[in-house]
């Protein structure tokens, strides 16, 4: 009898289909898999100890460079996480327009993970369809923060500048562009044969596992855990809108599929809200001495261009004292702990990357299969990699 | 649920819970290192409380700070409980010399890779971590990039250049 033996294939870290520089070691049976071990730190930069050793204002723009797909999210969370820490409150609008910018992201998100996901299951038209109406939201994107991608736009207390006058226009323009065209993407994918082979009862992961391994956003919900932060613990204003949090049944790749796209609708359901009744009010909260004050201030008050100066060049010191705030990311659970000693940096910054925590569970999801799957169910799993390995 | 859970604990572990803080409404208890386990077996276990969720494992290093005379090193655990939507943290002090604790991959496989970033990153030793590497760092990196006794700007391996000697902590 012949010996068999199986072989060891390394995907990555230079695989189109690795959505960056994730190496995986593969171990073959023929043509499935035995184990799967992800290889990540290739992209590691060392965000986290850069933003220790800044003023909690500039370590803001790190935060973009995460997850760059969605930089709002990320700007989100830790604005958030620091008006915690320094006990702020912001002005209705302020979380209103948050929300607004938070959902446009989530849709940003989903729609590149839709054309790279079909990309990598071969249908190649998808991606070039997706990109159209991702660049609307970006021009949203440029109205408000002058940036198409890094924005910085959410800043701790408010806002960077205040709304552009055609910021209602622009995003009703964007989500009616995003709404008219998911029939079309429905219509390419949902009962396409191909696609259905490629994703039905591909990468499964009960729901006991999902919540073991600690998944969360798409991953959980495609499981079928009701488990939504918007939802559970409403931050930033998020209890006053009426929406659904969509779930999947299966747990696989197919039925994450039609979440996202259901997750998509969804916003737009809460960016319609928050356009419909966007309170009036100030862009920025009034704490003089940590949040910045109003551009228009600083050219006619005295005590504002002092306090500009002095947050601007030595910052605001913090309590000592840790805040943990969680947002739901289009990825799953972004949060920032932050830790403050009593001096204008902060001691710890510490991301909860989804991502990360996510691919941690790719070994489960492609143990078994076949190797072709494993391109799948990365693709499922939507990393991106600046996050995962910051 | 706040109530349950210290009551929980303190019914429980009373002489392992060294003190609780609700700075910001953060429930944060300080436990002893030695009965980690224990403790996250005893809440997995119990279903009235439904904490099945290990949603972070994190570090902070108080070198030089006033509250570094509890410890260097502070572990804290981020728990969940999926249906009561409350998020508490169990915290443990570490001295700076070898700081071990036990690992909690056989109750969390997420604390797989949680915990290989906390010792590729500080140095935190789980013993009884099947497979205890660095996860982000490069291989030929010495020493935990994200202790305070760590330099900002040293590069290695170096790409670019290095303006001082080798900081202590790089031997």
């Amino acid at each position: 009898m012949a010996e068999t033996r199986t072989v060891t294939l390394n995907m990555g870290p230079q695989h189109p289909s690795t959505h960056g520089v994730l190496r995986v070691v593969l171990e073959l049976d023929g043509e499935r898999v035995v184990s799967a071990k992800p290889v990540v730190g290739y992209l590691h930069t060392g965000i986290e100890k850069t933003m220790e050793s800044m003023l909690y204002y500039k370590a803001l723009p790190c935060t973009d460079r995460m997850d760059y797909l969605s930089p709002m999210s990320n700007n989100l969370g830790y604005c958030l996480a620091v008006e915690k820490l320094m006990d702020i409150e912001v002005p209705e609008k302020v979380k209103w327009a948050r929300v607004c910018l938070a959902e446009l992201t989530r849709i940003k998100s989903h729609l590149v993970w839709l054309g790279t996901h079909s990309i990598d299951l071969g249908a190649m038209s998808m991606l070039l369809y997706t990109f159209r109406e991702r660049e609307s939201i970006i021009d949203v994107y440029e109205a408000c923060g002058g940036q198409r991608m890094m924005t910085s736009y959410i800043r701790i207390g408010g806002l960077a500048h205040e709304l552009p006058p055609d910021f209602e226009s622009k995003v009703r323009r964007a989500v009616t562009e995003v709404s008219e065209h998911l029939g079309d993407y429905e219509a390419l994918l949902t009962k396409n044969q191909i696609f259905i082979n490629r994703t039905k009862g591909v990468a499964v992961i009960s729901a006991e596992d999902a919540i073991a391994w600690s998944l969360s956003g798409p991953m959980l919900r495609g499981s079928g855990v009701k488990h939504d932060l918007r939802k559970s613990n409403p931050y930033s204003g998020y209890e006053n809108f009426d929406f659904d949090i969509a779930l999947g049944r299966n747990g696989d790749a197919y039925d994450r599929y039609l979440l996202r796209l259901e997750e998509i609708r969804q916003s737009i359901r809460i960016i319609r809200q928050t356009l419909d009744g966007m309170p009036e009010g100030p862009y920025r909260a009034h704490v003089p001495g940590v949040v910045l004050p109003p551009k228009e201030d600083i050219l006619y008050k005295m005590e504002s261009m002092i306090f500009h100066f002095k947050i601007i060049t030595e910052g605001f010191k913090a309590p000592v004292g840790s805040v943990y705030q969680a947002i739901e990311a289009p990825k799953g659970e972004l949060g920032f702990y932050i830790t403050g000693d009593g001096t204008n940096k902060p001691r710890r910054v510490r991301v909860r990357p989804p991502s990360f925590v996510n691919l941690a569970a790719l070994p489960c999801l492609v143990e078994g299969s076949l190797f072709a799957d494993v391109v799948c169910a990365i693709g499922t799993i939507d990393i991106v990699l600046g996050e995962v390995d910051r | 649920m706040e109530e349950n859970v210290r009551g929980f604990l303190k019914e429980r572990f009373d002489e392992a819970v060294i003190g609780e803080d609700n700075f910001r409404g953060e429930q944060t208890f300080q436990i002893k290192p030695e009965s980690l386990i224990d403790i996250c077996q005893a809440l997995l276990e119990e279903v009235e409380l439904d904490v099945r969720y290990l949603s972070d494992i994190t570090v902070v290093d108080w070198l030089g700070h006033e509250r570094e005379r509890d410890g260097r090193f502070e572990v804290v655990y981020n728990l969940y409980s999926l249906s009561s939507r409350h998020r508490f943290f169990l915290s443990i002090r570490l001295e700076s010399d070898r700081p071990t604790l036990r690992s909690l991959t056989d109750l969390w496989p997420s604390a797989n890779w949680l915990e290989r970033e906390a010792y590729d990153l500080f140095g935190i030793e789980f013993t009884g971590h099947p497979d205890l590497t660095k996860i982000l760092t490069p291989e030929d990196l010495e020493g935990h990039p994200l202790r305070k006794d760590f330099p900002l700007t040293w590069e290695q391996p170096t790409f670019g250049w290095n303006k001082d000697a080798p900081p202590e902590v790089i031997r």
